[in-house]
């Protein structure tokens, strides 16, 4: 076996962190006494991170069926239904459409207020295509692109017919539910707004 | 005209005040960890300071400053140093508890906790029935107007 000189080591190190250890003892195995070839710098080669990715814990006061504040976004001030939470921790959202005008989207728990009222949802079929893949933005629009910037003509944003048909069938059972408590409809199309006196810390939601 | 007014005075014969701090009479605390529950005065310390009582409504036989409590209307018959058996009979007796509950001063406490414990529908709903109050208001009085 080599001799572990400061050169191998260092030799070896990088390469355990750009290859993993079993390529690593492989190199160094290969290499003999001394490396024949060290880099010129030392460069700092950054650890590899050990974070498994986990969606986070959705809060107590959200879950399927709970009416919900939209906080941020074009839809700030909405009051929305929560569908389902998403593998990722985003909430499926939808206003129902024909209501608030809010279409079925992914929103985060954290721009959201939580409020105590809930929509019986159980016969509310969500379909399990819907998924954050589903929502996921394909489109590759290269911001550098100067034609694009300055194009004053811009074609609108066209809504899939997928989106428009999942969007009937899961508002329609979500309408038949809404409709079963009084005031609720209008209670959705009004925006949430503080005004004088408000004190947010005090209300409760 | 001096006599005139020393006549109205007489006839007045009234007091500036009207609720004493006196053995019985019951009282509202406004601070601390017993807010917003009645008690009885029950003994007088001094000029600051009382000690009351309240077996019915949780409150522990203690001193309190007058600072901290507010006089009611009610007051119950007790003696001096009226322990929890008596207080209570009395208390019973005299109907305190009603006789509070359907006060305007207990109705004004009350609303007051609804109204910040209403959830965000139940404002929404609150707001849709002041509009429609205030409409029919408006109508009968342009009615009247007319």
């Amino acid at each position: 076996p080599p001799r572990s000189t400061p050169s191998v080591r260092i030799m070896a190190r990088s390469l355990v962190l750009t290859g993993g250890p079993k390529k690593a003892a492989k190199t160094v195995a290969s290499a003999g006494k001394a490396a024949r070839f060290y880099p010129a710098d030392d460069v700092q080669v950054p650890k590899k991170s050990r974070h498994a990715k986990v969606a986070p814990k959705t809060r107590a006061s959200i879950s399927a069926g709970s009416v919900v504040i939209l906080l941020a976004g074009r839809f700030r001030g909405k009051r929305v239904v929560v569908l389902k939470v998403l593998a990722s921790g985003l909430l499926l959202v939808s206003g129902p459409f024909k209501v608030n005008g809010v279409p079925l989207k992914r929103v985060n728990q954290a721009y959201v207020i939580a409020t105590s009222t809930k929509v019986d949802v159980s016969k509310v079929t969500v379909p399990a295509s819907i998924d954050d893949a589903y929502f996921k933005n394909t489109s590759k629009t290269n911001g550098k692109n100067e034609e694009e910037f300055f194009d004053t003509d811009r074609k609108a944003a066209v809504v899939s017919d997928t989106r428009k048909a999942d969007q009937k069938s899961v508002d329609a059972a979500l309408l038949k539910a809404i409709s079963g408590t009084p005031m609720l409809k209008e209670y959705l199309s009004a925006r949430f707004s503080l005004t004088k006196n408000d004190k947010p810390h005090e209300m409760q939601f | 005209e001096c006599r005139l007014l020393l006549e109205k005075k007489k006839k007045r014969n009234k007091m500036v005040f009207e609720r004493y701090v006196e053995v019985g009479r019951v009282c509202l605390i406004n601070y601390g960890p017993n807010d917003g529950k009645l008690a009885t005065i029950v003994d007088v310390v001094d000029q600051n300071k009382c000690l009351i009582d309240g077996p019915t409504t949780g409150v522990a036989r203690q001193i309190i400053p007058y600072k901290r409590i507010a006089l009611t209307d009610l007051k119950v018959e007790v003696g001096r140093g009226a322990k929890a058996a008596a207080l209570n009979k009395a208390w019973t007796a005299a109907g305190t508890q009603d006789a509070w509950d359907n006060s305007s001063w207990a109705k004004r406490l009350q609303a007051k906790k609804t109204r910040k414990g209403l959830s965000d529908f139940q404002r929404f709903k609150v707001m849709v029935a002041r509009k429609q109050k205030s409409a029919i208001v408006k109508k009968e009085m342009k009615k009247l107007k007319a």
